[in-house]
């Protein structure tokens, strides 16, 4: 019943998935993170940069993105990435420039409203004791705000999961590129597309669960 | 007197700790401080009352520059206060601070709360941070509570953490912002008894409170606001048995007579 993988290599295919989401979640952590701190800054400038960014990049189509990094960084501006020339390396990594850009816009909004969860007395009494800006931030704010948003957050890598993608459209041959090129060579489309959604939940569902799990033994109780 | 004293005014006087002279704040057009002149000696205990919305808690936020000021100027053993930055956070480290709402770390257990600025701020080694945090929970005695987290605290057992965390720094001055206000009446001795011990310990304090029972023990002084001025500044056993103006005469007459 499963003749039609013969010959292909969906594991490789979901490895890269994989790949594709670890990179860009890594980065669209510690870039979100610190829009988020630029948004809550005391500096006008900071704020101004954080609040553009987070405004204009989510309003804008990831595929649009995407496509950006290759047509426009690569082709027109000559960014090699550090690439050495390897067409598919090049392509993986304007990939996870694209989709951290794109999902630190969403990070940041998370951990923004998570700041907010954290009462004013909290950083008050930080700076009481001579905390700086800095310190009142990574020590007792954004450690709190991290726990109120973990639910959030793991809605923002479920979607980074899937919206992984959106990188076949510049020829990265993660999951949704070999499933298109299947739906081109074999018959049994449905079984196919079948296939690909389970591979795609099997990824995303321990995510969520697991985070769901973490964000309720970290909550900090008030 | 065996030595010629200089001009007063050229240097201050070796126990003036805290200096406020004409202070002037805004939130938008309400006129919170006006003209404040205050000079707090070292060892003293001021007690500072006066009705809601006097202006008596943005005062006591003023000293570590919780709340910036519009004119005038504060000075805290002789040097102005800092706008920003480092040399604000410094200052900062020196001012010991409780909040009405205790505001402990609620991430934190309670010896992390009172380790936490030793570490990070006087980069004091671990082991001589947590010596320190024990004896300090120990002295206010909730020692037995140190691995615990804020949340499973009574709220007199949170203020009382809240005052060792602001004594590990070794401050040169305790502001108190309505330390008593936001606990369960049974709960306001055990915080007063630990207030009360460190005025014997000849701790420089500002106390903002509504406990008049304190006001008469402890402080060396009352200050009595209303609407953004200082309107009386007295002993307390002037001020409660014989206040000048009617103001305070008004409001002693609404507290104690019920």
């Amino acid at each position: 019943m499963f003749d039609f993988l013969d010959g292909y290599d969906v594991l490789g295919a979901f490895w890269k998935t994989i790949q594709l989401t670890f990179f860009s979640a890594v980065g669209s952590l510690i870039w979100g993170t610190l829009l988020a701190a630029m948004r809550v800054s005391p500096v006008p400038l900071m704020r101004g940069f954080g609040t553009v960014y987070v405004n204009v990049v989510r309003n804008i189509p990831l595929s649009v993105i995407i496509v950006f990094t290759s047509l426009g960084l690569a082709d027109v501006f000559s960014v090699t990435m550090g690439a050495g020339g390897d067409v598919a390396t090049l392509a993986f990594r304007l990939s996870v420039l694209g989709l951290t850009a794109y999902t630190s816009a969403f990070v940041c909004e998370a951990v923004r409203s998570g700041i907010n969860t954290v009462h004013l007395g909290q950083a008050e009494a930080a700076r009481a004791i001579g905390l700086n800006f800095f310190q009142v931030l990574t020590l007792i704010v954004l450690p709190q705000a991290f726990r109120a948003v973990i639910g959030p957050l793991a809605n923002v890598l479920i979607a980074l999961t899937k919206n992984t993608t959106v990188a076949a459209a510049i020829g990265v041959a993660e999951a949704a590129y070999l499933m298109k090129k299947m739906i081109e060579n074999e018959a049994q489309t449905i079984l196919i597309g079948l296939v690909f959604a389970f591979g795609f939940v099997v990824l995303t569902l321990p995510m969520g669960l697991f985070l769901n799990w973490l964000g309720k033994r970290l909550a900090v109780k008030r | 007197m065996t030595h010629v004293s200089v001009a007063k005014d050229s240097v201050p006087a070796a126990d003036e700790l805290v200096v406020l002279s004409s202070v002037n704040k805004h939130f938008g057009a309400l006129h919170v401080l006006q003209d404040i002149d205050l000079t707090i000696t070292r060892g003293e205990v001021l007690v500072v009352i006066g009705p809601s919305g006097s202006g008596k808690s943005t005062l006591c936020r003023t000293i570590n520059r919780l709340e910036t000021i519009d004119s005038g100027s504060i000075t805290i053993d002789g040097k102005a206060l800092p706008a920003e930055g480092k040399a604000l956070a410094r200052l900062r480290a020196d001012v010991g601070m409780v909040f009405q709402s205790f505001n402990l770390f609620a991430h934190k257990t309670v010896l992390e709360n009172v380790t936490l600025g030793q570490l990070k701020v006087r980069r004091t080694d671990k082991k001589a941070a947590e010596k320190k945090a024990r004896e300090l929970l120990d002295r206010v005695g909730v020692a037995s509570q140190a691995d615990k987290y804020p949340a499973q605290l009574s709220g007199g057992q949170q203020q009382r953490v809240a005052i060792a965390r602001a004594l590990a720094m070794g401050p040169k001055v305790m502001l108190f912002d309505e330390p008593t206000s936001a606990l369960d009446p049974e709960m306001i001795n055990e915080v007063l008894e630990v207030m009360q011990q460190l005025a014997r310990d000849g701790m420089t304090m500002v106390v903002v409170t509504h406990e008049m029972g304190f006001a008469r023990s402890a402080a060396n002084r009352v200050v009595f606001m209303a609407d953004g001025r200082i309107v009386e500044e007295a002993t307390p056993d002037q001020f409660f048995s014989n206040p000048r103006s009617d103001r305070a005469k008004d409001f002693l007459s609404k507290i104690l007579h019920h």
